[in-house]
């Protein structure tokens, strides 16, 4: 097993390094993970950053508050760009959610052992970015009360959705995606909820982890079912993670808009949901490793083969930029050719360029060993790479539309003080919910850690 | 049967998932069908040793999957073309590769709810009382300690064979469950 010679190798080298410190016990890691949940107060840290959250989540209810008393007249779309802010942000918030399914689904078939200690929170973060992504074109339809005319219900109406239209397709591949990546990361969490049930030392804990758990009890046929049904969901769960970006690609690719009409967007968008998925993991996991003493569960090896992947991702979106603007003058079409042309030298060519050096340049470094192994380096790189794929969102929104084919019609897109709101509020939701999560919930798959330890192995002497 | 108290079984515990592999092996072997074992993580080939090899659970993964594939196209299909027909600039009611994202997208669903209501089912979960919670020590089975019960309505079961035989294994020590 890869996993197991990558232990057993003393050679300090980031790669080869361990993917759990040795010293560890079944008693170590259960009381280590399972500790962070059951202690009494959380530390100070927590406070600050769970209330910092907070504040910003009060700053999305106000946003979202004005925006149903006044209508979506306070944002800045208008003619042409109508789609602005909103969907900027849908496409970002969905696509980060896609590293955590990768981690949980395709690394399990490809039998990344790796991925053990860090597909739980990646998955949290998952359900926690789709959450946010649902609020964007939930609230950009205009009348949000009325957001459930887009599902087929026999209706007075007589009417039903176009199944033609990818906006349709959006909303199904969205709740699809959000419900199976919730069962994936529940049934994953059953065991953890079981040992939390056992270790809790107050009847509150016991009896709210006990039901969560719902009377697991470890039983050998239990779990043989447990890890099939685990492992047909992370088969189902892989095309859905790629058909999700690939549908959300089709809103754009199925027009006819310059920019928008091109056959490389469902690939390109995968590898850029993945690469900014990756990105925010990496986020997330520096500082929580720190903070939380985790450093022996998440080794500077995960944070390597985290920022090799960051970079593979990171070289087809650049891949994908090369496409574009090649095809853009290759296929004569005069109006594809001044859409890049914009893009390059237009009113938001700055824009263009810092995406540029954000998800190509910036991402070089991660070529040298000495920088994957700083873990500061690969913090402050992965902060550039979110933004360079935000970035990447406005110029594929924004560009495109605001000036297609009428001269006469064009116009220019500025987000006013309520989008910004609206979307460093759902960063608040994002952070409040995570922060949550972390305090109630093991962050680490404490069950599948006990497999990685060398004492887990019943093959190896049996014969 | 013991003639003084009625109890569950008798739970033996291990500390290491080799040594409950061994009893499990040497207990089938014995003739003792009732029994189970618990372990903190999945343990391969456990269930196979106690002769459970039957799993239909992807068979009805796959009868979801198979619904949901049916039941989204067949949901567009009948929308677009019979109920509702819309003529968008003389297509084709019967579009039918617009139709594919959502029955892709509905197959996953019910294939994936399949297997987690499935599982939970046919485990019989959620259980919430069991008699092995009555033991103290089985909190430990969500731990570092490994666990092997032989149910008193086994037909082979006769408390003082079947404790001197589990402590014959290489047990931490040998307990009874009550009922």
């Amino acid at each position: 097993m890869a996993a197991r010679s990558g232990r057993d190798d003393s050679t300090e080298t980031s790669q080869q390094g361990p993917i759990i410190a040795p010293g560890h016990s079944f008693e170590t890691v259960t009381d280590r993970i399972a500790g962070i949940v059951l202690r009494r107060h959380a530390p100070v840290g927590w406070w600050v950053g769970f209330l910092i959250g907070f504040a910003l989540l009060q700053l999305m209810l106000v946003s979202i508050g004005w925006l149903l008393i006044k209508g979506t007249g306070i944002w800045g779309v208008n003619n042409p760009v109508g789609w602005g802010f909103a969907i900027i942000n849908f496409v970002w918030w969905i696509g980060i959610g896609h590293a955590g399914t990768l981690i949980s689904a395709i690394l399990l078939l490809l039998r990344q052992k790796w991925r053990t200690s860090i597909n739980r929170f990646a998955e949290a973060m998952t359900l926690f970015a789709v959450a946010c992504a649902g609020i964007f074109p939930l609230l950009h339809v205009g009348r949000p009360w009325l957001g459930y005319w887009l599902f087929p219900y026999p209706n007075t109406m007589g009417m039903w959705p176009n199944f033609r239209s990818p906006l349709i397709w959006d909303v199904f591949a969205v709740s699809t995606y959000a419900t199976v990546s919730l069962l994936f990361w529940f049934i994953g969490l059953i065991p953890d909820f079981a040992t939390l049930r056992d270790r809790s030392r107050n009847r509150a804990g016991q009896m709210i982890y006990g039901m969560l758990a719902m009377g697991w009890r470890g039983s050998a046929r239990h779990w043989h079912r447990y890890e099939t049904a685990y492992l047909l969901l992370a088969g189902l769960s892989t095309p859905l993670v790629v058909s999700v970006h690939t549908i959300v690609s089709f809103d754009f690719a199925t027009s006819l808009v310059p920019g928008w009409h091109a056959t490389i967007f469902p690939p390109y968008f995968v590898a850029g949901a993945i690469f900014a998925g990756f990105a925010m993991v990496l986020v997330l996991a520096i500082p929580l490793r720190k903070f939380y003493d985790l450093e022996d569960f998440v080794t500077l090896r995960h944070l390597d083969n985290m920022a090799r992947v960051m970079l593979a991702t990171g070289l087809f979106v650049c891949y994908g930029y090369m496409t574009e603007a090649f095809m853009a003058f290759y296929g004569a079409n005069p109006y594809e050719g001044y859409m890049m042309l914009n893009r390059f030298v237009g009113p938001y060519a700055p824009l263009y360029w810092a995406l540029i050096f954000c998800n190509a340049v910036s991402i070089q470094a991660l070529w040298f060993e000495r920088v994957r192994a700083t873990p500061a380096a690969l913090f402050v790189i992965a902060i550039i790479v979110s933004i360079g794929m935000w970035l990447e969102r406005f110029v594929i929104v924004v560009t495109s539309l605001h000036r297609d084919y009428l001269p006469s019609s064009w116009g220019m897109y500025a987000p006013t003080v309520w989008d910004w709101g609206l979307f460093i509020g759902t960063m608040g939701l994002f952070m409040s919910l995570l922060f949550l999560f972390i305090r109630f919930m093991p962050m680490i798959s404490i069950f599948e850690m006990r497999t990685l330890l060398p004492e887990a192995d019943v093959e190896e002497h049996e014969d | 049967m013991s003639d003084e108290k009625r109890i569950y079984g008798l739970m033996a515990e291990f500390t290491s998932p080799k040594a409950l592999l061994e009893g499990v092996r040497e207990t089938c072997a014995r003739g003792y069908r009732k029994i189970d074992a618990f372990s903190p993580f999945p343990i391969e080939g456990l269930a196979e040793e106690m002769g459970f090899t039957h799993n239909r659970l992807p068979l009805l993964v796959l009868i979801g999957g198979i619904f949901g594939l049916v039941g989204g196209y067949g949901l567009a299909y009948w929308t677009s073309v019979i109920d509702y027909p819309l003529n968008v600039g003389g297509r084709p009611f019967h579009s039918w590769p617009a139709f594919l994202p959502i029955t892709f997208e509905t197959t996953v669903l019910f294939a994936a709810l399949t297997a987690v209501l499935g599982m939970l089912a046919l485990n019989g979960l959620p259980e919430p009382h069991h008699p092995v919670f009555n033991l103290e020590r089985f909190a430990l089975a969500s731990r570092d300690r490994f666990f092997l019960l032989i149910e008193a309505s086994d037909l082979l079961f006769e408390e003082r064979g079947a404790r001197r035989f589990l402590e014959g294994l290489d047990v931490e020590r040998v307990s009874e469950v009550e009922l």
